[in-house]
């Protein structure tokens, strides 16, 4: 048996400032006041702020396969460090995770490890090559309980399988989770497809690449009846389909990444491929747009798409570089940044998109996301906003540092996680009273 | 000036300094020994990823004449395709002690990389970057136009001309370089191509576009006519469909006889090379006396050595 912890005067959601207790990884007191048994470790809270575990919905961990960019191990480390507690692992790994077999795998491998629960996605189409539907059920009905299944890297584009699958999801309550990108529109592309594309000679992405097959996607949900999850939206035109598309009343949900809040293409000025990313940093119009979107509900969730790469894979010629960024320990900083300093979201709001709204679309809504009261389990994040730090790619505990925010300061950051009352992350402040 | 990455990056000024140079040195070629012993000990790099002779000769021709030591480098490989890396060259370059790298490479922004990131020392001189930019090109198309249509060239800029450029403006480094350094110089440029070879997000650019050559030869009183190459199987095949076929182009966009005599007279025919006789250009246009194209390729030479004593020497104070 851990011992008791004592979490005081830390601000619940950011609204109202109280002590929670903490035993067997259940939190069993919560109040002004509380009483602690004596060998309870105390943690003092003050001026923090405490949110139900974060939750990932969009996580590259790349093992099975590429294990020079990322294990199940460090990805976890990484993830805890950015105050999560849950992740959901992409399937795009080698072998792909299109079977029972491999998200078996990799569940049990992140269990071992103990640091984040993580939750497999199951690919959408055998080895995602878009004509095959893999066995969902198997992946589904596994010890993983698959209920995302993504090709994320790639598109279904085929529409016919992308309605079979909307179709097929619904005998085990699964969703498809799109990478929306349409391939003939964006063959060799590189980057954004406006000014800064034009003058840099890199070949343009346009948004309607993405948002033709979002409006396409929400129709067919519509039609079938079905869950869509839309990943990383990333233009103002997405947001507005799928406000459409709510207000028709299309169950569709949608994420947006971290550094689509942030940053634009102006970044890629320089050629520097850490700012390489698919889809690719957009206008400033669009980084307005999603904010807004964000901010109106018509995004539901701020997911990281945590893609790590090794140097090798960066340090080349832009065309020849891998698209992705790390982003795991760096998400609620910018959220913190482009949504909370802002005005534009509150700490209520950043539990609903970060925690509470990916558990319900990844179906472990029983275990994650839930409120910090008496009876829950402990999934606990303490953010410090008021801890400014410059972040420092090389310094993270993931095995890649292809991170695009080097140098960029936050204002805040998680300082201490707990997974069912376990600390996963705890800053330096803190590791005495642990010890 | 340490490096030559982009037409963009020049004033006014250090563009008509190197044309004013390159006129110097165009001058020493007319003499009986045409080597300068300027850039005696230094060593120039010729590192070409992508296959491009004539432009390699004229950058060998040019460190040679200033008596450079010159190496080619011919790395057909990249990270792409699983040869050296950028990277891993450059290093090699370093460790060779190459004072100056000239490079043309198939990725857009690569010269800017080997300049930026730090892994060698050297200079830097864009020879062609992907469909980025290619500013020697600019720099010897803006002395050829300066030679011939502005009366005293010495020192002054290309203000008054008008410049129409015809064909796949989308993939044109050539294209996108002129339009730089012919606005920094003060001339109006007409970029002439079907939608398709025009980049999205072009509203910026200094410069008018029109859609048919004959609408710019109708509303333009053009001093130099520029045709791009057109990259015949790019184009239509593959799915690619920027036009219907050579045929439609040629009568939308080349330049025939017919067309040419719609010229004002004194109005040049440039073309960057190597030319598709029949397909932008026929022959009759191409070898017509108000055809510079040939001098174009000597004007490269002395615009090279131009850059090449403004990178490696002007530091050094001589003039």
């Amino acid at each position: 048996m851990s011992r008791p912890i004592v979490i005081e005067n830390a601000s619940l959601y950011g609204d109202t400032t109280a002590t929670i207790l903490v035993e067997d990884g259940v939190i069993t007191a919560v109040g002004a006041t509380v009483d602690a048994p004596d060998d309870a470790v105390v943690v003092d809270a003050t001026g923090l702020i405490a949110l139900p575990g974060l939750v990932d919905i969009h996580t590259h961990l790349r093992e099975p396969g590429r294990e020079d960019a990322e294990t199940i191990e460090t990805g976890s480390r990484s993830a805890a460090i950015g105050g999560f507690t849950a992740v959901h692992a992409m399937a795009n790994t080698t072998p792909v995770a299109d079977t029972a077999g491999v998200v078996e795998q990799v569940w049990s491998r992140g269990k071992e490890i103990g640091l984040v629960d993580v939750y497999p996605v199951g690919a959408v189409t055998v080895g995602l090559d878009g004509t095959q539907l893999s066995e969902m059920g198997a992946m589904a009905h596994s010890k993983a309980r698959v209920r995302i299944f993504s090709d994320d890297g790639k598109c279904v584009h085929d529409p016919v399988i992308m309605r079979r699958a909307l179709e097929y999801a619904k005998t085990f309550d699964g969703v498809i989770s799109q990478h929306a990108q349409d391939p003939r529109l964006t063959e060799g592309s590189q980057m954004h497809e406006g000014e800064v594309s034009a003058e840099l000679g890199l070949a343009g992405w346009p948004a309607v690449a993405e948002e033709s097959i979002i409006a396409r996607d929400v129709l067919l949900a519509g039609h079938v009846g079905s869950r869509l999850n839309v990943c990383h939206l990333s233009t103002a035109g997405s947001v507005e389909i799928v406000r459409w598309a709510k207000s028709r009343g299309v169950d569709v949900t949608a994420e947006v990444m971290p550094h689509h809040l942030l940053l634009t293409d102006e970044s890629v000025r320089g050629y520097n491929a850490r700012f390489k990313v698919n889809p690719p940093l957009r206008t400033q119009a669009d980084v307005d747009a999603v904010r807004a979107g964000l901010a109106d509900g018509t995004i539901d969730v701020v997911a990281t798409d945590h893609a790590p790469h090794p140097d090798e894979d960066k340090d080349c010629e832009w065309a020849a570089a891998a698209m992705g960024m790390i982003g795991l320990e760096t998400a609620v900083g910018i959220v913190q940044k482009t949504m909370v300093d802002t005005g534009a979201l509150t700490w209520r709001d950043v539990a609903r998109v970060m925690s509470e709204a990916p558990a319900r679309i990844g179906r472990v809504e029983d275990e994650h996301g839930r409120p910090i009261a008496v009876g829950e389990p402990a999934h606990l994040t303490l953010i410090d906003p008021a801890d400014p730090w410059t972040v420092d790619p090389s310094a993270s505990a993931s095995r890649s540092n292809n991170s695009p925010f080097g140098g960029i300061e936050l204002p805040g950051r998680a300082v201490a996680t707990f997974l069912r009352g376990v600390p996963t992350h705890l800053s330096p402040r803190f590791e005495g009273a642990f010890a | 000036m340490r490096h030559l990455l982009s037409a963009k990056d020049l004033s006014r000024d250090d563009a008509i300094l190197i044309l004013d140079t390159a006129a110097q040195m165009a001058a020493t070629q007319e003499r009986e020994v045409r080597k300068l012993p300027t850039l005696r000990g230094k060593t120039v790099v010729n590192l070409f990823f992508e296959d491009s002779t004539r432009t390699r000769i004229s950058f060998e021709a040019a460190a040679k004449r200033l008596s450079a030591d010159v190496i080619n480098f011919s790395a057909k490989g990249s990270s792409v395709s699983k040869g050296e890396s950028l990277k891993d060259t450059a290093l090699t370059l370093q460790a060779m002690g190459a004072d100056a790298v000239v490079v043309r490479h198939w990725a857009s922004g690569a010269a800017s990389r080997l300049a930026t990131s730090g892994w060698m020392h050297g200079s830097v001189l864009n020879a062609g970057d992907g469909t980025h930019q290619h500013p020697t090109q600019a720099l010897l198309d803006a002395f050829t136009m300066r030679k011939h249509l502005v009366t005293d060239p010495l020192g002054n800029d290309l203000a008054g001309l008008t410049v129409a450029i015809v064909g796949d403006v989308l993939h044109s480094r050539v294209a996108r370089s002129n339009v730089q350094l012919l606005h920094t110089l003060g001339a109006t440029v007409v970029l002439v191509a079907p939608p398709t070879l025009v980049p999205i997000g072009i509203d910026p650019w200094p410069c008018d576009v029109v859609h048919t050559l004959d609408q710019a030869l109708d509303a333009y009183d053009i001093d130099a006519l520029m045709m791009l190459r057109v990259q015949r199987e790019r184009m239509t095949g593959g799915g690619a469909a920027f036009f219907p076929s050579p045929e439609e182009y040629s009568r939308i966009y080349g330049l025939d006889g017919a067309r040419m005599r719609r010229l004002p007279d004194h109005a040049i025919i440039m073309h960057p090379g190597p030319m598709n006789r029949g397909l932008e250009i026929s022959a009759e246009a191409a070898d017509s006396p108000r055809s510079v194209i040939v001098e174009q390729v000597a004007n490269g030479v002395a615009v090279r050595m131009a850059a090449l004593y403004l990178l490696l020497a002007g530091e050094e104070g001589a003039a």
